[in-house]
C-alpha cells in the first residue's frame, strides 16, 4: 500500500463522489459531510461503474406496509443490477454474508506535508496551501 | 457524469473472446426518427391520439422500473437522447470493449400490439426501416429483427415476406404477452411465413396483451413482473407446443429471449409425464412435447440463474443442450449481463464457443 494524493478537497464537496484512477485501478472516492470514504470502482457482481450508480440510504421495514429510510446518502446502489453497498464499509447490503466492495481507506493531509510526504500524486498536481485527498492503496 | 469505459478498447477487445450478443436493444432518440418512413396521415395520428396499447387506462409500462427507461445508469449517451440511441456510445461502451462481432438488434416500443392494428403494422414498417437506416447500415456487426405488428397476423406475415431475404434481418420478433396464448391460430399465418423465409420467431419477455403478469391477477412489486417473464413464457411455450405449431411447422425455430432458462427442464418433464397420460386430448402431437422443445427451441442466457451452488447450472444446461444457449447482454438495460462475469464455471473451451458464439453464428446463419 502507498499512499496517493488525488485531488484537493474542493474538488469532491460534501455529498459527492468523484472516480480517480490511482495506480492503474479505478477509485471511486466519496464525501459523506466531510468524512472521506474510498472503494474499488468496480461492482463485486459483475463490475458495474458504482460511481454512476445512485447514492441512496437504506430502506428498512419492520412489517409489511412500514417504511423507514435510515443513513440517507451512505449507500451507493450499482448502475447495473441495483447491488447497495454501505459506503464507510463496502458491506452489501444484498446478500452482506457474499459480496463486500473492496473498501480503501482514505484520509485528508495538509497541503505542505503532501509535498514533503512520500506521497505519489496521480494525474492531480500538488498545490501547497491547500487542502487535498490521498488514497492508500 | 462518470462513466467508466473499458480502459483501451482495441487492446482489451483483442485480448477477450469473440461474443455474439443475442439481445440488444436499439432505441430512437425520438418519434421524430421514425417520421422518413411515416405517412403524413400516420404522424397526425400518432400526434393526435398516441399510441393506445392493450392496457385498459395504463399509458406507461405496467410497473415503474427501477432505473430510468429501464437501464444502466451509465448508458446515457454523451450527446444526450435515450439510453440505446445512440450507435457510437454503444460502439465506445459495448459493442468495442466487449468484442461483440455479431449483435442482435431487438427494438421494443416498436408498435407492436398497438390495439389500433393499421397503426400497428404502419409504426412496425417504420422500425423496419429505421434499423437498416441507422443500425445495420452503419455497423455490419449488427443484425435486425423484423418487427411485426402480431395481434394482425395478416400484415405480420406481409412485413416477413417484404423483408424476406433481405441479409440484415435475421429473425422475426414477437413480445411474449400477446392478447392469445401464443400457439393460437390467429398467428399461424406469421410462423408459417417465418418458417418459409428460414427466420426464426423470437419471444421476448414483455408486451401489451392486456392480461397481467401472473395467471392469478396483478401483483404488488416489480420482482413479481420480473421473475413473473418466466411463468408467462411457460404458458406462452407451453401453448406452442401444444397447439402443435411444430408439427404443422417443422421448419419453425424459436428463440425465448429474456425468461431465463432453468425452468426450461422441469416445464420439459411436467409436460411429457401429463402428456403420457393425457395424449388422446393431442392426438396431433407425434412425439412428447420435450422434443419439440429440444428440437425447435433455443434460448437467450440473460437474466441468467444465479444458483448459489453454481453447477446447477450445469446440470441445467446439460439437459437443455449446449448448443441451444446464445450469450445476451440486454445493453443498455439495467439487468445487463457482462460477459466477463456471466459464466463463471469449469466448462470446456468448445461450450464456452457455443455458449458465446457459435450457437448465434449457426442459428442466424450469418458468418460472423
Amino acid at each position: 500500500m502507498s499512499k496517493h494524493v488525488v485531488a484537493p478537497v474542493a474538488e469532491v464537496p460534501p455529498g459527492s463522489h468523484k472516480r480517480f484512477t490511482v495506480k492503474g485501478r479505478p477509485i471511486a472516492v466519496f464525501n459523506l459531510a466531510g468524512e472521506y470514504f474510498g472503494m474499488l470502482n468496480r461492482c463485486p457482481h459483475q463490475g458495474g461503474s458504482l460511481c454512476a450508480g445512485a447514492v441512496t440510504g437504506l430502506l428498512l421495514s419492520s412489517e409489511p406496509g412500514a417504511y423507514r429510510l435510515e443513513r440517507k446518502g451512505e449507500f451507493v446502489r450499482c448502475p447495473w443490477h441495483g447491488w447497495e453497498f454501505d459506503i464507510r464499509t463496502g458491506q452489501s447490503y444484498c446478500d452482506p454474508a457474499k459480496f463486500r466492495g473492496k473498501a480503501y481507506p482514505v484520509s485528508v493531509a495538509p497541503g505542505a506535508e503532501v509535498v514533503k510526504g512520500p506521497y505519489v500524486a496521480d494525474t492531480v498536481p500538488v498545490v501547497v496551501e491547500d487542502q487535498y485527498i490521498v488514497v492508500d492503496v | 457524469m462518470n462513466v467508466q469505459l473499458r480502459s483501451d478498447p482495441a487492446v482489451s477487445a483483442a485480448s477477450r473472446v469473440a461474443i455474439a450478443d443475442c439481445d440488444i436493444h436499439p432505441a430512437t432518440r425520438g418519434a421524430a426518427d421514425l417520421h422518413p418512413w411515416l405517412s403524413q396521415s400516420v404522424r397526425e395520428q400518432l400526434e393526435t391520439f398516441g399510441q393506445r396499447r392493450r392496457l385498459g387506462m395504463e399509458a406507461g409500462p405496467a410497473y415503474p422500473k427501477s432505473q430510468p427507461n429501464a437501464s444502466r445508469r451509465d448508458a446515457l449517451p454523451p450527446e444526450g437522447g435515450r439510453q440505446g440511441s445512440s450507435l457510437s456510445f454503444m460502439q465506445a461502451q459495448h459493442l468495442d470493449p466487449n468484442n461483440v462481432v455479431l449483435g442482435i438488434l431487438n427494438p421494443l416500443n416498436s408498435g407492436q400490439g398497438l390495439a389500433n392494428p393499421e397503426l400497428s403494422a404502419a409504426v412496425c414498417r417504420a422500425v423496419n426501416e429505421w434499423q437498416v437506416a441507422e443500425w445495420t447500415g452503419k455497423d455490419r456487426r449488427l443484425k435486425a429483427s423484423v418487427v411485426v405488428p402480431y395481434d394482425h397476423a395478416e400484415a405480420s406475415a406481409a412485413e416477413i415476406r417484404h423483408w424476406a431475404g433481405h441479409p440484415d434481418f435475421v429473425q422475426v420478433l414477437f413480445l411474449s404477452r400477446t392478447a392469445e396464448p401464443l400457439g393460437n391460430r390467429r398467428y399461424w399465418p406469421i410462423y408459417e411465413a417465418a418458417a418459409e423465409a428460414g427466420l426464426p420467431v423470437s419471444v421476448h419477455a414483455f408486451g401489451y396483451g392486456g392480461a397481467p403478469i401472473t395467471s392469478t391477477g396483478w401483483p404488488s412489486y416489480y420482482i413479481e413482473e420480473m421473475t413473473g417473464h418466466a411463468q408467462s413464457c411457460q404458458a406462452g411455450l407451453t401453448s406452442m407446443l401444444v397447439e402443435g405449431i411444430f408439427e404443422r411447422f417443422p421448419r419453425l425455430r424459436v428463440v425465448m429471449v429474456e425468461a431465463g432458462f432453468a425452468w426450461a427442464p422441469s416445464l420439459a418433464w411436467r409436460l411429457d409425464k401429463t402428456w403420457r397420460t393425457l395424449r388422446a386430448e393431442t392426438p396431433h402431437l407425434k412425439q412428447a412435447p420435450s422434443e419439440y422443445m429440444r428440437q425447435h427451441v433455443w434460448w437467450t442466457t440473460q437474466p441468467m440463474e444465479e444458483p448459489e451452488t453454481r453447477e446447477h447450472l450445469l446440470d441445467t444446461i446439460g439437459w437443455m443442450g449446449w448448443d441451444r444457449l446464445l450469450f445476451a447482454t440486454d445493453y443498455p438495460h439495467w439487468d445487463f449481463d457482462d460477459p466477463a462475469h456471466v459464466l463463471p464455471l469449469r466448462i470446456t473451451e468448445a461450450q464456452r464457443s457455443s455458449f458465446f458464439l457459435n450457437n448465434a453464428r449457426a442459428l442466424y446463419g450469418v458468418d460472423a
